[in-house]
């Protein structure tokens, strides 16, 4: 693993943010299609709403925990985005981004302070 | 397969965090003795790799949806324990950022998509590419078997920790207090669909990256 090597003129990392990239702007695929086919959403991820519709009561332990956290961004929807299929796609978009550094950020943090023992500047020049 | 908060009793999510802690512990000794600043750029990517895959849902008939989790994939570019780490960085970012997941969940949810994903997955890599070549098929065909492997063992493990609820956490009055559905209903929703739709997704997902990897940077194999 090594950030300097090259291929076609363009570092490995720099391809690879590309392909995240890409990933991100084809994101909204993962709203758009599901709702094309009328698929709501992963087995055991149902709100208190549907709970009660397919099991026909809500359990007790279940009211009290779900509530718990409010997430600013939930379902992936960006604050006061529009509704519909436009709207929940770019929304989707926004916070596969925001996600996506957020996450890259904090484990390029957390590995710059993992690796600071083996510090390559010291221990390995290549 | 990102458990909400609610649907496991504090029994079930308390041991979970007390399962995956350990796990999080040894990643980042391991990592705190070999890992170098120059390879933080890559367990990034392996992150927001994870994070974004998670979010192409995939839709099956019968209304429900499901995705890849990347855990394999990562495990065999950065080696299990980066992996592990990745994994749980993006879940920990989707539970709290997007309520994917519960926060009570954490544990769980990071230990069978990270943990036991990861593990599975590389295990079952180590073992089919044995010492084929980097640029043998033997080496795709590996991280294929080994990815649909590890989503089904994560799906099985989630699957069970909803349906033991039933029989860990009732009411006085004999009512679920948290996921109502028995083992005989979440493990055959959950496996089926896994075993049928989900974990090729995944085997495909591993499959085409380690041949992109093998065609155009096969060090990253190696």
């Amino acid at each position: 693993m090594n950030e300097q090597r090259k291929s076609n003129g363009m570092t490995m990392v720099k391809k690879l943010w590309i392909a995240i990239g890409i990933l991100a702007l084809l994101s909204p695929l993962g709203v758009i299609v599901p709702k094309w086919l009328g698929a709501e959403g992963g087995w055991g991820e149902w709100g208190i709403g549907e709970i009660e519709k397919i099991a026909g009561f809500v359990p007790a332990g279940m009211k009290r925990l779900a509530e718990l956290w409010k997430a600013p961004m939930p379902a992936y929807a960006v604050p006061s985005q529009r509704r519909g299929l436009l709207g929940e796609s770019l929304g989707y978009f926004l916070t596969g981004v925001i996600g996506v550094a957020i996450t890259a950020g904090a484990m390029y943090g957390l590995s710059k302070l993992l690796a600071r023992r083996n510090n390559s500047d010291r221990s390995d020049k290549d | 397969m990102h458990i909400p908060d609610g649907y496991l009793g504090p029994a079930t999510y308390g041991t979970m965090y007390a399962v995956t802690v350990p796990f999080w512990a040894v990643a980042s000794w391991r990592l705190n003795r070999t890992l170098k600043a120059k390879q933080a750029p890559f367990l990034a990517i392996g992150a927001a790799f994870s994070f974004v895959i998670m979010m192409f849902n995939i839709p099956i008939i019968g209304g429900t949806t499901g995705h890849a989790t990347g855990a394999t994939l990562i495990a065999i570019l950065l080696g299990p324990w980066a992996a592990l780490i990745s994994v749980s960085v993006a879940l920990i970012i989707q539970a709290v950022l997007f309520g994917d997941g519960g926060i009570t969940a954490i544990g769980a949810n990071c230990f069978n998509m990270a943990v036991a994903g990861v593990f599975s997955g590389y295990a079952v890599y180590r073992l089919i590419a044995g010492h084929a070549g980097v640029l043998s098929r033997r080496r795709w065909i590996a991280g294929a078997v080994a990815a649909y492997v590890s989503l089904n063992v994560s799906a099985l493990l989630t699957a069970v920790q909803f349906g033991v609820q039933p029989l860990l956490e009732r009411s006085a009055d004999g009512q679920p207090l948290y996921s109502p559905f028995p083992l005989a209903i979440a493990v055959p929703a959950m496996a089926i669909e896994h075993l049928l739709v989900f974990g090729f997704i995944e085997a495909a997902v591993t499959a085409l990256v380690i041949k992109y990897f093998q065609k155009n940077d096969p060090e990253m194999l190696a």
